[in-house]
């Protein structure tokens, strides 16, 4: 099924079925590839009820579309889950502990091993909040790990989502459309449940409330409104967490407090879980001419009297021109090695990297700097002569804007097609949840899977499809 | 709750209420045409009234066609009331206040939504009016029956109910408002064809016929339609029967919140006022004053209802 270049993560390197896929593939081939045809078709429509759709930027505001949903799983051994776990835990320890000696003393730029300008010049960094100390000392409440993997025993670190990690109701859905369609596989295979996520999460904000609640902390989901990509998904986890969705309109500063109009008068709110970019939460601090915002509520952040998840300024870490001093990062503040690897990053920036990398555009993956959902980046080998020479007038006009990597063979997992199991790429992102009860992960995450053949991008907005993804018992 | 939710959800079930009454309308002005030779297009007319959508259809088209009128109230995207706009409207609220349906509200009203926009994504054709039509109602009792059957008695569905009965009383007396005419003593020509036919249409626009004949036999006149449509508390629709659940509810609200709104006392004038009052007493005042007045009464009722429980600032 898979050919000698890539690592198939059902089959291998052509060398049979690997143990996690065992009992998914004796299933498989007793199974009437109609039937599960009917099955596939089955669960778009449930999907199309259910309302889980996003919209896409640049196109028709009333349209939503359906991210395609590939309904073979993709499986890993308890054994890989819990290396990979040790690994992301790292990761995000050291990513709190940068983004608080970021904004307070500096002490990693003084070792010389960031330079001073990565941090001032850069436009996720927040001046104010230099000084703050967010409630609890965490900074990323909920981070997505994007992690891609090369081989039996490779992965690698694609980006990691310190801001607002999007997704995961995805990952609660594919689970529970998998639960409807196939009963007899969760009777086969003991899969760990994910559906506690919301709960947890609940819990998990709740735990890092500001020295101003009283009693129960409240939680709320601030979204930017129905017209926004992921609308659904802050609907969902307001829903799931049984917690208000608010919008900025819905809020104003009350006696050193953040409240929200009830039917019954205004409510304090302790914990905000917010889905608004830095940039919009407060006109009064940031963008003057935003409406998704509580104008104020950036002074009663500083005074103690909200808890802002993420906070403000988390950004700064998952900047992809920070992202390659992240091996770094992790040694820096835990002493140890980076358990997760790093993909090898060119910074464009500098001219022995702009050098090497606009000899290789054809080979390289080149990415802007502050661009996210896949718009705006070259994937070398699979682009036209064409494509690549009108990158290249973007690219040489301004490198510094640019990093570029080496085209990982990313692993493959099986989708289910008229050709039967047909190999396509996948990333994975796990779903982290931070407090200072400890760090929770997920068992699984969200996958997602490239639909055409040999591309690379997973994108949901460039065509990309999504699987559910199980942790297995040992 | 937040105002917000409220809100959405009492204009999410007002929308719903008045795309099935719009339905309803459209329906009975089918019939009307259908069972009457010659009619003429601006027979159209009173529909459209009836609907509220009338000034705004003249403000857009210079002459009245049946096709065009049918348009209007089923498809029209300039028509706010228009079936198509108010289905999108009330998804777009669902949409809005997901965290307050249930699973099976929300999905049942996504569903209308979208077959209602696939049954009108092109004209409709006289054939396939009836079809339509039935599917759409068919669609709206579905969210009713889910609403019914699946959210939890408390403010949220205090709200929904609120936004149902405020529509479906402004509705029942536009309806006959708009023919109130043929309901008067003066204007009582028993047995002639005409008014059977008026009479009839309006117990049809209020889904009333079956209801009309089990209360009053085949005897029933143009005065026990008033009463019937007014007072009588065992009718749907009727103004009494509306205005006594807009008081439930909003009891219940006082209840659950421990304070009392200025809209309760809107709810009881009305009710005192305008309900509990005989027929003949209202054809005293003069039909038309009278649901002049209840119009009135309920558009004040819905502004106290929004200023009571913050529904904006």
């Amino acid at each position: 099924m898979s050919d000698q270049g890539h690592f198939d993560e059902m089959w291998g390197r052509a060398d049979g079925v690997r143990g996690p896929y065992r009992d998914l593939n004796g299933w498989f081939e007793g199974e009437d590839p109609a039937r599960l045809r009917a099955k596939q078709r089955e669960a778009e429509e449930l999907f199309r009820l259910t309302g889980i759709t996003f919209n896409v930027y640049g196109r028709d505001e009333a349209e939503e579309r359906l991210i395609p949903f590939d309904i073979i799983p993709r499986i890993m051994s308890g054994a890989e889950w819990r290396k990979l776990c040790r690994g992301i835990e790292q990761r995000v320890r050291a990513i709190n502990q940068f983004l608080y000696d970021i904004y307070h003393r500096q002490e990693i730029i003084r070792a010389g091993r960031i330079p001073a300008e990565m941090i001032e010049r850069n436009e996720a960094f927040l001046p104010q909040m230099c000084g703050v100390r967010p409630p609890g000392g965490i900074y990323t409440h909920i981070v997505g790990i994007d992690l891609v993997r090369t081989g039996e025993d490779q992965f690698y670190v694609l980006e990691d989502n310190a801001r607002t990690p999007s997704g995961v109701s995805y990952m609660l859905e594919n689970r529970e459309t998998m639960l409807q369609m196939f009963p007899e596989l969760f009777a086969q295979n003991r899969v760990r449940p994910v559906s506690n996520y919301p709960f947890e999460l609940c819990r998990s904000l709740a735990a890092c409330a500001p020295s101003a609640t009283t009693g129960t902390p409240t939680v709320a989901v601030l979204t930017p409104g129905i017209f926004n990509s992921a609308y659904f998904e802050h609907a969902f986890l307001a829903d799931q967490m049984g917690v208000e969705l608010v919008e900025g309109h819905d809020l104003r500063i009350i006696d050193g407090r953040v409240a929200m109009r009830t039917t019954c008068g205004y409510q304090p709110i302790d914990v905000l879980y917010r889905r608004v970019d830095d940039d919009y939460l407060d006109p009064l601090n940031f963008r003057p001419d935003s409406q998704l915002g509580v104008p104020g509520i950036m002074d009663i952040y500083r005074a103690g009297g909200i808890t802002i998840a993420n906070a403000p300024g988390t950004g700064i870490a998952d900047d992809k021109a920070i992202y390659s001093y992240m091996p770094d990062i992790v040694e820096f503040y835990t002493g140890e090695r980076p358990l997760l690897e790093n993909v090898p990053t060119w910074r464009c920036a500098e001219p022995d990297a702009f050098a090497y990398v606009r000899e290789h555009l054809h080979e390289l993956v080149v990415k802007e700097v502050h661009g996210s959902g896949g718009y705006g980046m070259l994937v070398g080998p699979t682009s036209t002569k064409k494509d690549i020479a009108t990158f290249r007038k973007k690219f040489e006009a301004r490198p510094s804007n640019y990093i570029a990597q080496p085209t990982l063979s990313l692993s493959t997992v099986p989708i289910f097609n008229r050709a039967g199991l047909t190999p396509r790429h996948v990333d994975l992102r796990p779903f982290v949840q931070v407090s200072p009860q400890g760090i929770n992960i997920t068992p699984g995450g969200l996958t997602r899977v490239a639909l055409k053949k040999g591309s690379l991008v997973v994108n949901s907005s460039q065509g990309g499809g999504t699987k559910d993804t199980w942790v297995l018992e040992d | 709750m937040l105002g917000r939710t409220a809100n959405g959800l009492f204009w999410m079930y007002r929308y719903l209420e008045r795309a099935e009454n719009t339905s309803r309308l459209i329906e009975t002005g089918q019939r009307i045409a259908l069972t009457r030779s010659g009619l003429s297009d601006d027979e159209w007319r009173p529909v459209l009234q009836s609907a509220g959508v009338a000034v705004a259809y003249d403000g857009l088209h210079d002459t009245l066609t049946r096709d065009q009128a049918v348009d209007w109230m089923l498809r029209s995207s300039e028509n706010g009331s228009s079936v198509m706009s108010t289905v999108s409207a009330a998804r777009h609220n669902a949409r809005q206040v997901r965290t307050a349906l249930t699973e099976e509200v929300w999905e049942a009203t996504n569903g209308a939504y979208m077959e209602v926009k696939s049954l009108l994504a092109r004209k409709v054709s006289d054939r396939d009016l009836p079809e339509v039509l039935g599917k759409i109602r068919q669609r709206t009792a579905l969210v009713r029956g889910a609403t019914h059957g699946t959210m939890m008695r408390n403010d949220i569905y205090d709200f929904v109910r609120l936004g149902t009965f405020l529509e479906r009383a402004d509705n029942t007396a536009r309806i006959l408002d708009v023919k109130y005419y043929v309901l008067l003593p003066s204007a009582m020509s028993v047995g002639s064809s005409i008014d059977n036919v008026q009479w009839d249409s309006i117990l049809s626009s209020v889904s009333a016929r079956g209801g009309f004949r089990m209360a009053f036999g085949n005897a029933g006149g143009p005065r026990d339609i008033a009463e019937f449509l007014i007072l009588d508390r065992r009718m749907p629709r009727s103004l009494a029967f509306c205005v006594g659940k807009i008081l439930d509810n909003l009891g219940y609200l006082i209840n659950d919140y421990g304070f009392r709104g200025e809209s309760i006392e809107h709810a009881e004038a009305l009710a005192e006022n305008c309900v509990t009052t005989d027929i003949d007493a209202v054809f005293d005042v003069g039909l038309h004053e009278f649901l002049q007045d209840v119009l009135l009464r309920l558009g004040l009722l819905g502004q106290q209802i929004e200023i009571d429980y913050r529904f904006s600032e």
